[in-house]
């Protein structure tokens, strides 16, 4: 298990730093920087000189292999740079925001476990009967739905007309912020899990195993409580681990459009003004998070699957 | 005979189509005594497999039980209650499938698959059932149960699997063993220590065996008697010994010269195996008469369109062709 765990880490870092030299390819591309990006808003004029002091400063005016190997070499230590914007240290701004998109991120999937899986396998013991029918056409619209456009239909219907919950931001932390935010996050997870789940337990149902867990004369309780519902959880668990794993990077809409402060809206932010080391750190981030939540999927197998040993 | 252990009567399975309800099998008929081993041969699709699953009150859509009667033990259990049934299927019948590697559920030690039969039917604990599952697999001659019984399936070989199989079908001592193609999926050196050790048990428990295989020497190897299968019908019936030496139906002929035998060539000289030309028809496109008719070499105008019924032959045997013998 251990050494399982040492493996997948080892596996992390060159990830890591393929990531991090795309990104920064990609933005010593794009055309403007965060100085020019001042003078475009058009507010105000700056000196050329002073851009030329910014410009060494911030060190945009090294080569970029040059640039490329202070950063991987700070990001080693755990510094992230300093942000341009708010000349804050990157990591602090990261570690503010981290905590709620965690909670956003988590709540999301908890929906989307607790209601899809639970559809889907209501929906494979009775194919064809009204909870199937409903659930699966509830899921093709799920998957279809825009985050945007269900959470501004949430916002209208729970926070307008209801009143019941706030219509955005983060309040004190609570519950009740938490809620419209998350469901308009889950919902494409919980479509997709209903959907998948359902198939895997179909599939587990028509296996040669189950036909012989029959011909031991148990009940189709039993045999759903003995044999279906482990096998069914190794395909179940796939999905969840992907759907999980990038849910941080989907948050950006939602976080956006709740004004919700975590990583997604602080990176929204960050591009906007061309703020290069935070919009690195708040990628970093997102993909850490999707290693990190792989590594906990590649665990779980080992625990769920004795076939499953990694050499 | 006295009253037989199993018996089935015009058994009829209903095949559901998208258009139409098909008849897999029917008029399918066979006795089989306590104790005694009965094999049912035919190639793959003549509807063997499904008339195992239908004793055992299996059958899944699209497939239906058609009409007909199962009488096991005097008691007609074709349409008894799922849950009467429940009690039946591996207490009184058990069964063997053709497949072990995914007859066993891969994520659960196979320890635990074979003591799942003594909590189901005997009300055990855990603790208990797992020793007995223990005893079941030094039974079935698998070295060191007590480690093997923690092992997952894939951790075992196929044979140690087979048995594993028949560890969990023997479990609880039932009058029936149902064995569809136990060992197909088989190495060749394993076949026959697989079929011994089955015979092996079943003699000594006094369990009947409903065998059913396309390897002719196989079943009549093992078996009392045996009955010939042919695109969902019986079409020929006889002892064991008697179908090797006076095959009736040009199919049972077809199968028996089909074998290759030990010492042919010095008799004969060098020559080619004979086959069974075409293949078995689908079942949406059975051929009126008998069914055997596009295949066979000796088919004349009747063989067309009449099908022809069951004609006695000694020894409780019998034979449907137009001109048998």
């Amino acid at each position: 298990m251990l050494l399982v765990l040492g493996r997948r880490l080892a596996n992390v870092i060159p990830t890591l730093l393929a990531v991090i030299a795309l990104v920064f390819l990609l933005f010593s591309v794009l055309p403007g920087s965060f100085i020019s990006g001042m003078n475009e808003d058009g507010r105000s004029t700056i000196d050329p000189a002073v851009m030329e002091r910014m410009r060494k400063e911030m060190g945009l005016d090294d080569p970029l292999p040059e640039r490329f190997a202070k950063y991987v070499a700070a990001t080693a230590t755990g510094d992230l740079g300093i942000s341009f914007r708010t000349r804050e240290p990157v990591t602090k701004m990261i570690a503010i925001r981290i905590w709620p998109s965690l909670k956003l991120v988590l709540a999301a999937m908890a929906f989307a476990i607790a209601v899809g899986v639970t559809l889907g396998f209501l929906a494979a013991l009775k194919p064809g009967s009204l909870i199937d029918t409903v659930s699966m056409v509830g899921a093709i619209s799920g998957l279809s739905l825009s985050q945007f456009w269900f959470g501004l239909m949430l916002m209208y219907l729970f926070a307008l007309k209801l009143q019941w919950l706030p219509s955005f931001g983060y309040g004190d932390g609570g519950l009740r912020n938490l809620i419209l935010p998350a469901i308009a996050l889950g919902v494409g997870p919980m479509a997709l899990l209903a959907r998948t789940t359902r198939a895997a337990v179909l599939d587990v149902l028509n296996a040669d195993f189950v036909r012989t867990a029959r011909s031991k004369g148990m009940s189709e309780r039993r045999v759903v409580e003995w044999h279906v519902l482990r096998n069914a959880l190794v395909l179940v668990i796939t999905i969840v681990g992907l759907q999980f794993g990038s849910l941080m990077g989907q948050a950006v809409v939602v976080e956006k459009l709740f004004a919700w402060p975590g990583i997604g809206s602080l990176m929204v932010d960050s591009v906007f003004q061309r703020d290069m080391p935070t919009v690195q750190g708040c990628i970093l981030m997102i993909v850490l998070f999707f290693l990190a939540i792989n590594t906990l999927v590649d665990l779980a197998y080992v625990v769920i699957d004795p076939r499953i040993r990694y050499r | 005979m006295s009253t037989p252990l199993l018996k089935v009567e015009n058994l009829r399975i209903a095949l559901a189509g998208h258009d139409a309800t098909y008849s897999a099998v029917e008029n399918v008929s066979f006795e089989i005594g306590r104790g005694e081993a009965f094999g049912l041969v035919g190639e793959s699709g003549c509807g063997k497999s499904i008339t195992a699953l239908a004793v055992m009150g299996l059958l899944r859509r699209p497939l239906s039980l058609g009409g007909g009667r199962i009488v096991l033990d005097g008691q007609e259990i074709q349409d008894v209650s799922a849950a009467e049934m429940r009690r039946l299927r591996g207490k009184r019948i058990a069964m063997i499938f053709q497949e072990p590697m995914t007859a066993l559920n891969p994520l659960s030690p196979v320890g635990r698959q074979i003591a799942e039969m003594f909590v189901l039917h005997q009300g055990m604990g855990w603790k208990e059932a797992m020793d007995r599952a223990e005893d079941a697999l030094r039974q079935v001659r698998v070295p060191s149960p007590e480690r093997r019984i923690k092992d997952f399936p894939h951790q075992l070989s196929g044979g140690m699997r087979q048995r594993v199989m028949i560890a969990i079908a023997l479990a609880c001592g039932p009058d029936l063993l149902v064995a569809d193609e136990p060992t197909t999926a088989l190495d060749v050196t394993v076949q026959a220590e697989i079929i011994d050790l089955m015979a092996e048990l079943c003699a000594a428990k006094g369990t009947a065996i409903l065998m059913i295989s396309h390897d002719l020497g196989l079943v009549a190897n093992m078996c009392k008697r045996v009955a010939v299968m042919y695109a969902g019908r019986i079409v020929e019936s006889q002892p064991a010994d008697a179908i090797f030496a006076t095959p009736s139906h040009p199919y049972t002929r077809g199968l028996v010269d089909s074998l290759p035998r030990l010492g042919e060539r010095s008799k004969r000289g060098r020559q080619r195996l004979r086959e069974i030309s075409g293949v078995v028809p689908s079942i949406a496109a059975y051929p009126a008469g008998c069914r055997f008719n596009p295949r066979c070499s000796s088919v004349t105008d009747i063989c067309r369109t009449v099908a022809p019924d069951a004609t006695p032959l000694p020894a409780d045997g019998l034979v449907r062709c137009h001109h048998h013998g």
